[in-house]
């Protein structure tokens, strides 16, 4: 028996931990973001030791599966003396994971700006901070803004991950609720559904920003 | 101000000596060149032949391989230790040519600010003016240059013509000692080559230093002080634009300027304003 009371019994629960799969997932997005920006600048540099860094680091965080990063950074964080909440060291995983992948898909941004666009703006005195920031990082954004959207819905999904390291999301209430009542069907469809809703919205904000930045990207 | 050249002071720009590798390719062979206050020096030569070449090496676009740029008596780019020249850092690169403007072919504006921001956002961030002064005086830059009314566009929704005064605008802002001109009507359909070349009529005429690579021989002939002409990486003639378009008997000159008036009717034009 499909038992549609039990949706609406626990859907304001389910949407109050919804509201934590969203910050968790956007704030590592945003900081993955900054990670991911100086890690592809110093994949970019013309430092050996910056390109090394970058190399190895994509590597690694592209190489281990997210699941397991997570069981490194709660199990092996405390070993070594680190006592963070476990949603902080989870939001840190997932932002360190998602910079790697970013810094794969703003390396392409990052080449894709006219050289001379940079050479106009060292002529004109700006420090290589202002030139990352001002220009470069907008002009990337820009170019690469379908694969930015798509990451941040990965993200999203991702971060359902991080219910097995006992950080309370989405995903964990859903578990919670299907083990007490023994009722999966209904609660993980719900859950489900509010997923495929969050990423609904994302898509729709990047498409609108896709369009109103279209007009200044022409050249 | 008049355009009088001032041969009497020191060299804003002093060229001695250059020498640029690419590999094992020589593109510029010993390039000595003196700009003076208010001179307008205008560089041609036959494609490769490292006219802008020379013109970035002087912004430091590119390192010089060899000899010496000096900016307003500065050494450019290079510290001198017991003869060995050191490559010093980017800040103190652009301390050196802060007072140097440059106009690129391609414009270069960026593309994700409007005609105002691309003036007013260099004074806020390199020179640390606030605001609105900075937005004032990007305002009067584009006024001066025509362009006032069109403060709010996108570069992508101004003509190629309209694109290069608001890059002259964002050099000018800065308030340069110099401005170079790396072929700023080459990549213009030629109906809009008229208006960015009467921009640099005026700031010529106001007495602004400036070095222009270009392939306008008409532009050369009427506002230059000097004529440059190089060839294979060398000053293979220089001089009034008089000595150079009608005297100078260097044989590889003869053949530029035949096989550019082959293609251009402008002898008339340069009849008539021809410099002194």
């Amino acid at each position: 028996m499909f038992d549609v009371n039990l949706i609406i019994k626990s859907l304001p629960m389910l949407l109050q931990a919804s509201v934590w799969t969203v910050i968790y997932s956007l704030s590592s997005v945003a900081i993955g973001f900054c990670i991911g920006t100086l890690v592809c600048a110093a994949g970019l540099s013309s430092s050996r030791l910056g390109r090394g860094f970058s190399a190895f680091y994509v590597s690694f965080f592209r190489g281990v599966p997210l699941l397991v990063q997570l069981l490194i950074s709660y199990y092996c964080l405390p070993l070594i003396g680190v006592n963070v909440p476990s949603s902080v060291a989870a939001v840190g995983t997932l932002a360190l994971c998602t910079g790697a992948y970013l810094a794969e898909i703003l390396r392409g941004g990052f080449l894709g700006i006219p050289p001379g666009l940079i050479e106009a703006a060292r002529m004109v005195g700006l420090s290589r901070a202002k030139i990352l920031t001002r220009i470069e990082v907008p002009l990337a954004v820009r170019l690469t803004l379908p694969s930015l959207v798509n990451e941040t819905t990965m993200m999203v999904k991702a971060s359902s991950l991080i219910s097995v390291v006992g950080v309370l999301e989405l995903t964990r209430l859903a578990q919670n609720i299907a083990t007490s009542t023994f009722q999966p069907l209904e609660i993980y469809l719900t859950a489900g559904a509010i997923y495929f809703v969050i990423n609904g919205a994302i898509t729709l904000v990047g498409g609108f920003a896709e369009s109103r930045f279209r007009l200044e990207k022409a050249r | 101000m008049t355009a009088t050249p001032d041969t009497g002071s020191r060299p804003i720009i002093d060229v001695r000596g250059v020498w640029k590798r690419f590999g094992t390719a020589e593109v510029l062979k010993g390039i000595d060149l003196a700009i003076r206050k208010s001179e307008v020096t205008c560089i041609i030569g036959p494609s490769g032949s490292g006219k802008s070449t020379l013109l970035r090496c002087i912004a430091f676009l590119e390192e010089y391989s060899e000899g010496e740029i000096y900016i307003e008596g500065e050494l450019l780019g290079f510290s001198l230790e017991n003869g060995k020249r050191r490559r010093v850092s980017d800040a103190e690169v652009a301390r050196v040519r802060r007072n140097v403007g440059f106009v690129f072919q391609q414009f270069n504006l960026w593309p994700h600010m409007t005609a105002l921001e691309n003036v007013a956002m260099p004074l806020k961030l390199a020179r640390g003016i606030a605001r609105e002064d900075a937005e004032k005086r990007a305002r009067r830059m584009l006024e001066k240059v025509g362009l006032g009314h069109r403060a709010e566009a996108y570069p992508s929704q101004l003509s190629g013509g309209q694109q290069q005064r608001v890059g002259i605008a964002r050099a000018l802002a800065m308030e340069p000692h110099i401005m170079l001109f790396d072929e700023p009507t080459s990549a213009l359909d030629p109906e809009l080559v008229g208006e960015v070349l009467q921009v640099m009529r005026d700031l010529a005429a106001e007495g602004m230093t400036m070095a222009v690579v270009t392939h306008e021989m008409g532009f050369a002939a009427q506002v230059a002080d000097t004529v440059v002409f190089i060839d294979h990486g060398v000053i293979a003639a220089s001089g009034s634009p008089q000595q150079v378009f009608r005297k100078d008997e260097n044989p590889r000159l003869r053949q530029f300027l035949q096989n550019y008036f082959e293609r251009n009717v402008f002898w008339q034009g340069a009849e008539d304003g021809a410099a002194p």
